[in-house]
């Protein structure tokens, strides 16, 4: 039903899409699956019409088409239910669905929408009253407008964007069940998820994106979670990483049966023990959305502890601000490198001075004094900054992410905690990244690293802590561990600590 | 719409933005807004050149013209430069107005309580006393905004009516000159609440604070600390966050300063140039100031410039007045730049390219 064919995306700096190939046939139930930053999403951007491929054709029904515009989407049979649904909360299901709509008369008769819409919920099983306003309706029955609003358009190809994120999981089993119907009917049915066991569960096809390359399409009944851990995360070239035997020195951090709600104000981070020595890099491995960027807020002191307790270097730092974490010598390489991290617009002495300023004894700054640090890091760790006056923002992404590791560990933190610190990186760049983090580790600092790449993780951890829906599923020792025991335990399987 | 020409155009983030474009985009927008205007001068039937020949004539043409060009610039300078500080952080202050009655208030309160006192003893305490009043005024709406976050630029806008309208109350009621044969003013200031000054000219010592609080401006924010916080907050509130800056604390002192600022303004209006507390003792300066503020791009040295121009064009609209015009031709005009200079700053971050959208 749909194809398509090679499709490459660029943004400056990015290959969002490298000739990714994706089909889907009606009547079935297709996944995408893959990280955050896979490319899921810019792919369905341009099925979407919202992005034009640079390269690469989309055809539909066997024709090649050019989707200009969402409009022109909409009128091949694209729809697509977004996470944030795009509803009015004040308006009825009725006038939602019409809200936008070519073709309705300035005075329209809105029993007659009001029926049509009727019986396109009873004829799909989506249970909902035209005349109910939006802000009546749980999240569930909200999503159900949003699919029937695209329905009314005349959509064949719905696409789903995270549909159970928000749904409880009753909520979730009803979807797939209308989903199926739907299927049953003749509509090909996309959902991007992330989601292992719900994937496995309801759809029929499964494609994996991973670093903006398509992976492959699976049978849903031929894999395994396993097979597609192992395809997500990725597992060949292993690089040789020469590793000093782990020295392990003091307790630096020391989380105490420790809860932290997420933005939407569940728990996101349940009951968690976790202690890291200096000398030693602890690895966090999981799918993302299973609590690591709470983890690494908690420890920064930029997210609230809930209950529990931490402690650096045994101070009880449980209330702790983020500048007292600083000053603890607690280091944070965000996940957001350019925007958090780092400061777009300012320059690369500005942003190395970040954290420093608050170390100015006087208040005052001394430029030179600056200047001067931010030239030795920049040669010590071979940034490529070609005007020091320059925003950073144009700078590359490993440079990027060296300027802003050198800073974090110029000041000899007791702790580091780095999250996807390898994200989108090239080779070399890598490169410099592991060996830095190794270093400080010989140095006696303690390392906590959030990553999504498994071979990373077992390259270079000397333990490993997996965390699935907020909790630690165990501690493992990555030497005495397979890569199948850990995709395992980030499917939700726990185990018992052996490291 | 498919390939009509127009569709064919369309905005490209820029990667870097130059020097050139960050002048010229102001400069610009100031001579798109005199041809704007000019034509609805043109459309009274006199030529829009003759009568912008006349405003400069007026504002620059002579001495007098030039002090009185400096004296309106005073305020305009004072609250630029203290709503310069506000945007940088990316609050929205449109309260200057309100700021500088309040300011004007907290001054009036020491010249009536302290009569007797002389000018090095009154003077200061009332710099003090407009600062406080008009950076409390501020400080008000920054309360629900760092918080709640509540829109600041709904509630320092609204709080403008209430600080003019409490100053219209103190001059018709508790504070009304029993001598005034009921017009709508406070009595007249001692000798020692009176700001000095230059020669026989009504420039006035407000000027030498401008002058102070534009370069002190300047090291602050290139060379201290809290000026440091204060840009990576306005650039990015979740790195200032990150980099363990207090970004509350640093939304509320920002708007008491920037409200301090415009109080200060109030209290040199009325010491010096009304020497009373009075209905209508600013036409508007705390909304130029913002106007100010934007077309420098916040720079203290370029708020001087900018300050002094639209003093002109204060100056310049009164002179027009005996040739049959309006003095509100110069709101028009400021308007009609504002307008411009905030469309143009798209430009700043992007430019218009012809042809195929994301093309290979």
């Amino acid at each position: 039903m749909v194809e398509m064919i090679n499709i490459t995306k660029r943004f400056p700096g990015i290959l969002a899409n490298d000739r990714v190939s994706f089909s889907v046939k009606a009547g079935e139930i297709h996944a995408l699956l893959g990280e955050n930053g896979a490319g899921k999403s810019t792919l369905m951007s341009i099925l979407t019409g919202l992005y034009r491929p640079d390269e690469g054709e989309i055809r539909i029904q066997g024709t090649p088409v050019d989707l200009q515009s969402p409009r022109d989407a909409v009128a091949h049979g694209i729809g697509m239910v977004h996470q944030h649904f795009k509803l009015v909360k004040p308006f009825t299901v009725a006038e939602n669905i019409i809200l936008g709509l070519k073709g309705i008369k300035e005075v329209y008769n809105l029993k007659s929408i009001d029926e049509s819409v009727a019986q396109l919920s009873r004829e799909y099983g989506l249970h909902i009253q035209p005349d109910s306003p939006i802000w009546q309706l749980s999240v569930g029955e909200q999503q159900r407008a949003e699919i029937v609003k695209i329905l009314f358009r005349g959509a064949e190809i719905l696409i789903l964007d995270e549909p159970t994120a928000v749904l409880t999981p009753q909520e979730a089993k009803d979807l797939y069940k209308t989903l199926r119907k739907m299927a049953d009917l003749g509509k090909a049915i996309i959902v991007i998820s992330h989601k292992l066991s719900e994937v496995l569960a309801h759809t029929d096809a499964i494609t994996v994106l991973r670093g903006g390359r398509s992976v492959g399409t699976v049978r849903t009944k031929e894999t395994s979670e396993m097979e597609l851990t192992r395809m997500m995360v990725g597992r060949p070239v292993m690089l040789e990483t020469v590793k000093n035997p782990v020295n392990r020195s003091s307790k630096v951090l020391e989380l105490h049966n420790l809860s932290a709600l997420g933005n939407r104000g569940q728990f996101a981070l349940k009951e968690i023990n976790l202690d890291i020595y200096g000398g030693e890099i602890v690895g966090i491995a999981g799918v993302a959305g299973n609590g690591q960027r709470e983890l690494a807020e908690v420890v920064a002191g930029l997210r609230a502890i809930e209950r529990g307790q931490k402690k650096v270097d045994g101070n009880d730092l449980t209330l702790a601000s983020p500048k007292q974490m600083i000053q603890a010598g607690v280091s944070y390489v965000p996940e957001d490198r350019l925007g958090t991290g780092l400061v777009p617009n300012l320059n690369a002495m500005e942003n190395y001075l970040l954290k420093g300023v608050q170390r100015m004894p006087s208040g005052f700054i001394n430029w030179k004094q600056v200047a001067q640090e931010t030239a030795e890091v920049i040669k010590k760790y071979d940034i490529k900054v070609p005007n020091p006056k320059n925003p950073v923002k144009m700078l590359s992404g490993g440079n990027l992410q060296k300027l802003l590791l050198g800073r974090e560990i110029s000041g000899k933190p007791r702790l580091i905690v780095t999250m996807y610190p390898m994200r989108g990186l090239d080779v070399g760049a890598m490169e410099t990244i592991r060996s830095l983090l190794l270093q400080e580790r010989d140095r006696g600092a303690a390392v906590l690293l959030i990553s999504e790449e498994l071979e990373e993780l077992f390259a270079l951890s000397d333990r490993l802590a997996v965390l699935h829906g907020g909790e630690v599923m165990g501690v493992v020792d990555p030497h005495k561990t397979t890569f199948e025991d850990v995709g395992l335990m980030m499917a939700g399987k726990r185990m018992a600590a052996h490291g | 719409m498919g390939n009509s020409w127009f569709s064919r155009w369309h905005f490209e983030k820029r990667e870097t933005t130059s020097n050139l474009v960050l002048v010229m985009v102001p400069v610009l927008s100031v001579v798109i807004g005199l041809i704007f205007t000019g034509l609805f001068i043109a459309l009274t039937g006199k030529d829009p050149l003759e009568v912008y020949l006349l405003m400069f004539d007026g504002a620059f043409g002579s001495a007098y013209g030039i002090s009185e060009t400096i004296v309106k610039s005073i305020p305009l300078l004072i609250c630029a430069l203290g709503l310069s500080i506000a945007f940088r952080m990316q609050l929205w202050n449109i309260g200057a107005e309100g700021q500088l009655y309040m300011g004007a208030f907290g001054a009036t309160w020491a010249a009536l309580t302290f009569p007797d006192w002389p000018a090095y003893q009154l003077l200061p305490v009332m710099m003090v006393a407009g600062f406080l009043a008009g950076g409390l005024w501020g400080l008000l709406p920054a309360i629900p905004r760092a918080y709640f976050k509540v829109n600041e630029t709904i509630t320092t806008l609204l709080m403008n009516y209430i600080a003019i309208l409490w100053v219209d109350y103190l001059v018709v009621g508790p504070w009304k000159d029993p001598k005034s044969f009921n017009f709508p003013i406070s009595p007249q200031f001692t000798e020692g609440a009176i700001l000095p000054t230059l020669g026989t000219s009504r420039i006035h010592m407000g000027l030498v604070f401008g002058v102070v609080v534009a370069l002190l401006l300047y090291i602050v924010l290139n060379y201290t600390r809290w000026g440091f916080e204060i840009r990576v907050s306005g650039e990015s509130p979740a790195a200032a966050r990150y980099a363990g800056m207090n970004y509350v604390k640093n939304i509320l002192l920002v708007m008491f300063i920037s409200g301090g600022l415009a109080g200060l303004a109030g209290m040199t209006e009325v010491s010096a140039i009304t020497q009373r507390l009075q209905h209508g003792i600013s036409p508007g300066y705390g909304y130029s100031a913002i106007i100010i503020a934007w077309l420098a791009r916040l720079h203290p040295a370029a708020i001087v410039l900018v300050s002094v121009i639209f003093g002109g064009m204060l100056v310049g609209g009164y002179s027009i007045q005996t040739s049959g015009f309006s003095s509100t031709t110069v709101s028009m005009l400021q308007g009609a730049i504002l307008f411009f200079v905030v469309g143009g700053e798209i430009f700043v971050n992007y430019r218009l390219v012809r042809g195929e959208k994301g093309g290979k």
